[in-house]
C-alpha cells in the first residue's frame, strides 16, 4: 500500500463505513425474517381443530407440566412436529434451490425444475400403486424410501451427465427438464394402471402434506439440513465467487469442478430427503432463493441463511394459511404455498429496483 | 525477490497444439512485461498455464518466495451476480480464509479503490457497471490480493484512452513499489513500447522474441507477426511509436 493511498484512507473512511452499514442492514434483515418465522411457528401451533392462545402455546412449550395433558399432547405430539417439519423442509428445499441456482448459474434451477421432485413422485407412486419397495424397509418408510432412492438416482444421473466433456450448465438444466417430462410420463403411466384407491393416494402424495410428520422423520430431515448447512457455510466465499463466472472463480484459486461436485451431492441429499417425507412441494425451492437474493444479495454469508429462513418462513406461513382458510379442513400445502407465494413474489419482483438475477 | 522463468512450456487441447516450447530468461519482480501477438497467438492460454489453470508440458519455475502463486486476471466477462463492487473485492481478498473481514482487509480494499479512482463505484451493483468500470473492478479484485506475480489478460481492452494511461501507469508504479512481476497482454503496440520493461511476442503458439521493447519491436517483426507494413518513429532519445501504413497481405491472399 502506498503512503499516498494510506493517507487518503485515513482522511476518508467512507467506503469502509458503507460496507459495515451494509453488513448491519443485512443482519437486521436476517433477524427480521427469523422473528417472522418464530411468530409463524407459534401461530402454526395455535391453529387447528382446537384453538389455543399464544400464552397457552408458549406455556406448553416452556413448561409442559403447567398445561392440561390434552393441550400438552396436542402441542408436543401433533402440532410441534408438523410445524417444525414445515420450517425444516422449507429451509432444506430453499437452500437446495439456492445452491443449484448458484452452481448451475441459472435462475430456473430448483429441485422441482431439475426433475428431482418428479423422480421422487415416481418412486413414491411405485410403492403406492404396485407396492414395490426398492429397498426393503418398515412399512412406514417404504414410500419415502422409494421416493428418496429414485430422487437420488435422478440427481446422480444429472451429475454424471454434467461431468462429461463439453457439457455446459445450460445443458444440465435442459437435461433436468427432460427428466421432469420423463418421470411425469412414467407417473402418468402408473396412474393409468392404478386402482381408484391407489390413484387417490398418489394424487394426495403429489400435493404434498406435512400431516404425516413424526419426530423421527423430522429428526432425519433436520439432520440432513444440519449436515449440509455447515458444509455450504465453509464454502461460502468459493460459492459466491462462482457467480462471477468460472474463469474468475478459478483465478481466485477456487477448484470449480470439485466445488460443483461436492455441492451437487449435498444439494441432492437436501432436496431428496424432504420431498421423500412430505411429497412434492415445488415452489419453495425455486422462489425461496429468489426472495433471499432480492432482500440480501448473493454474498453467501448472508444469502445462505437468508435462503434457509425465507424458505422456512414461506412453508410455515403456508401451513398456517392451509389450516385457516376453512376451519376443520387442511388444504394441501403445495397448493397453498404456490397460491400464497406467487402474489408475494410478483410484488417483490415488480417493486424491486435492483435486479434479482 | 520473486522471479518467474518458463522452460519449454506447452499446452495441447486434444490433438491441437496451442502453445509449444515457450522458454524465457528469468522475469524479475518490479518488471512489467508486455505480452503481444495477434488474436489466437496463445496469450490467454499462456497466462492460464502459468496460473496453474491448465496442465501441460514444460516447467514454470517461481523462485524467491515460498507458496507464491501467480495472480491471474482473466479477460473481462459480464456477470449478473447480485453483489456490490465492494463486496466483490472483499470476496477476492478473503477467498480461502475465514468469514471475518478485518480492519487490514478493509484498509487494503479502500486503498485499491483509491488507487484506481473507483471509490464512487463501491456500492454500485456489478450488473450496473459499464464494460470499462467492470474492468477496473476486476483489476481491483486482483490487486487487493497483494500479488507477487500478476498475470493480466488484456487489462485495458474496455478502457478509454485516459483510463488506459492511468491504469498502465499505476501498474508500472505498483510493480516498482511493491516488487511485483507484472505480465500484461496488450493489443496496443505503442502501450507496450511506452510502459513495458520487456516485451514477449507470441505468434501461432510460439515465442517469436523477448527483450527490451525498442530492440524487439521492429518493422520486420511487425510484418512477420501481424502482416502489416509499419514504420517506427521518434526513437532518437524520445518515446518511439509505431505508425501502421497498411496490410502487407496482397488482396488476393486476403
Amino acid at each position: 500500500m502506498t503512503d499516498a493511498s494510506l493517507a487518503a484512507i485515513s482522511r476518508a473512511p467512507a467506503a469502509r463505513e458503507g460496507y459495515r452499514t451494509l453488513g448491519t442492514r443485512k443482519r437486521a434483515i436476517l433477524l427480521a425474517i427469523a422473528l417472522l418465522l418464530a411468530a409463524s411457528l407459534v401461530a402454526d401451533m395455535m391453529i387447528g381443530p382446537a384453538r389455543y392462545g399464544v400464552s397457552e402455546v408458549l406455556s406448553a412449550l416452556a413448561r409442559p407440566d403447567s398445561v392440561p395433558v390434552q393441550t400438552r399432547v396436542v402441542i408436543w405430539d401433533i402440532r410441534l412436529p408438523v410445524a417444525l417439519m414445515a420450517v425444516v423442509v422449507g429451509a432444506a428445499l430453499s437452500v437446495a434451490g439456492a445452491q443449484m441456482q448458484t452452481i448451475l448459474n441459472n435462475p430456473l434451477a430448483s429441485p422441482f425444475t431439475l426433475g428431482i421432485s418428479a423422480a421422487a413422485g415416481f418412486g413414491a407412486s411405485l410403492a403406492l400403486v404396485f407396492g414395490v419397495a426398492i429397498v426393503p424397509s418398515a412399512l412406514e418408510f417404504v414410500v419415502p424410501l422409494n421416493a428418496f432412492v429414485v430422487a437420488m438416482g435422478a440427481a446422480m444421473l444429472i451429475h454424471l451427465l454434467s461431468q462429461r466433456q463439453g457439457v455446459t450448465t445450460e445443458t444440465v438444466v435442459l437435461l433436468g427438464i427432460a427428466l421432469v417430462f420423463t418421470f411425469n410420463a412414467l407417473l402418468a403411466l402408473l396412474q393409468f394402471f392404478a386402482s381408484e384407491q391407489a390413484l387417490g393416494a398418489v394424487v394426495f402424495w403429489m400435493m404434498g402434506s406435512l400431516g404425516k410428520a413424526t419426530w423421527s422423520k423430522l429428526a432425519m430431515t433436520a439432520g440432513v439440513l444440519a449436515l449440509c448447512l455447515p458444509l455450504f457455510a465453509r464454502r461460502a466465499w468459493a460459492l459466491t465467487a462462482l457467480r462471477l463466472g468460472d474463469e474468475k472463480a478459478a483465478s481466485f484459486g477456487v477448484d470449480t469442478r470439485r466445488l460443483r461436485l461436492e455441492t451437487m451431492m449435498l444439494v441432492s441429499l437436501a432436496a431428496a430427503v424432504p420431498v421423500a417425507f412430505v411429497g412434492t412441494i415445488g415452489f419453495v425451492g425455486l422462489v425461496g432463493p429468489h426472495i433471499a437474493r432480492i432482500l440480501i444479495g448473493e454474498d453467501q454469508r448472508y444469502f445462505l441463511p437468508a435462503s434457509a429462513l425465507a424458505g422456512a418462513l414461506m412453508l410455515s406461513a403456508s401451513s398456517v394459511v392451509s389450516k385457516s382458510l376453512i376451519p376443520g379442513l387442511i388444504f394441501p400445502i403445495s397448493i397453498v404455498t404456490a397460491l400464497v407465494g406467487v402474489p408475494f413474489f410478483f410484488s417483490l419482483i415488480l417493486t424491486n429496483r435492483r435486479r434479482s438475477w | 525477490m520473486v522471479t518467474l522463468q518458463l522452460s519449454c512450456v506447452g499446452v495441447r487441447y486434444g490433438q491441437r497444439e496451442i502453445l509449444a516450447d515457450i522458454s524465457t530468461p528469468p522475469l524479475h519482480a518490479g518488471e512489467v512485461i508486455a505480452v503481444i501477438g495477434p488474436n489466437a497467438a496463445g496469450k490467454s492460454t499462456l497466462f492460464r498455464r502459468i496460473a496453474g489453470l491448465l496442465a501441460g508440458a514444460g516447467e514454470i519455475r517461481i523462485t524467491g518466495r515460498a507458496g507464491c502463486r501467480p495472480c491471474y486476471l482473466p479477460q473481462d466477462a459480464a456477470t449478473n451476480a447480485v453483489l456490490t463492487v465492494y463486496e466483490s473485492i472483499v470476496l477476492a481478498r478473503k477467498q480461502g480464509s475465514s468469514w471475518r473481514v478485518g480492519e487490514r482487509d478493509l484498509a487494503a480494499i479502500d486503498a485499491v479503490l483509491h488507487d484506481l479512482e473507483i471509490e464512487h463505484l463501491a456500492f454500485r451493483g456489478l450488473g450496473e457497471l459499464s464494460g470499462g468500470q467492470r474492468q477496473l473492478v476486476s483489476i481491483a479484485q486482483t490487486l487487493v490480493r497483494a500479488p507477487q506475480i500478476l498475470l493480466l489478460d488484456e487489462p485495458t481492452s474496455a478502457l478509454d484512452l485516459h483510463r488506459q494511461f492511468e491504469v498502465l501507469s499505476l501498474l508500472k508504479r505498483l510493480a516498482r513499489e511493491r516488487r511485483i512481476c507484472v505480465l500484461a497482454s496488450l493489443h496496443d503496440i505503442n502501450q507496450a513500447l511506452r510502459f513495458a520493461d520487456r516485451v514477449m511476442v507470441l505468434a501461432g503458439g510460439r515465442l517469436k522474441a523477448i527483450g527490451v521493447p525498442r530492440e524487439v519491436i521492429t518493422t520486420a517483426l511487425l510484418g512477420e507477426v501481424y502482416d502489416i507494413t509499419a514504420r517506427i518513429e521518434g526513437g532518437d532519445g524520445g518515446m518511439p511509436y509505431v505508425v501502421v501504413e497498411g496490410s502487407s497481405r496482397s488482396p488476393s491472399a486476403a
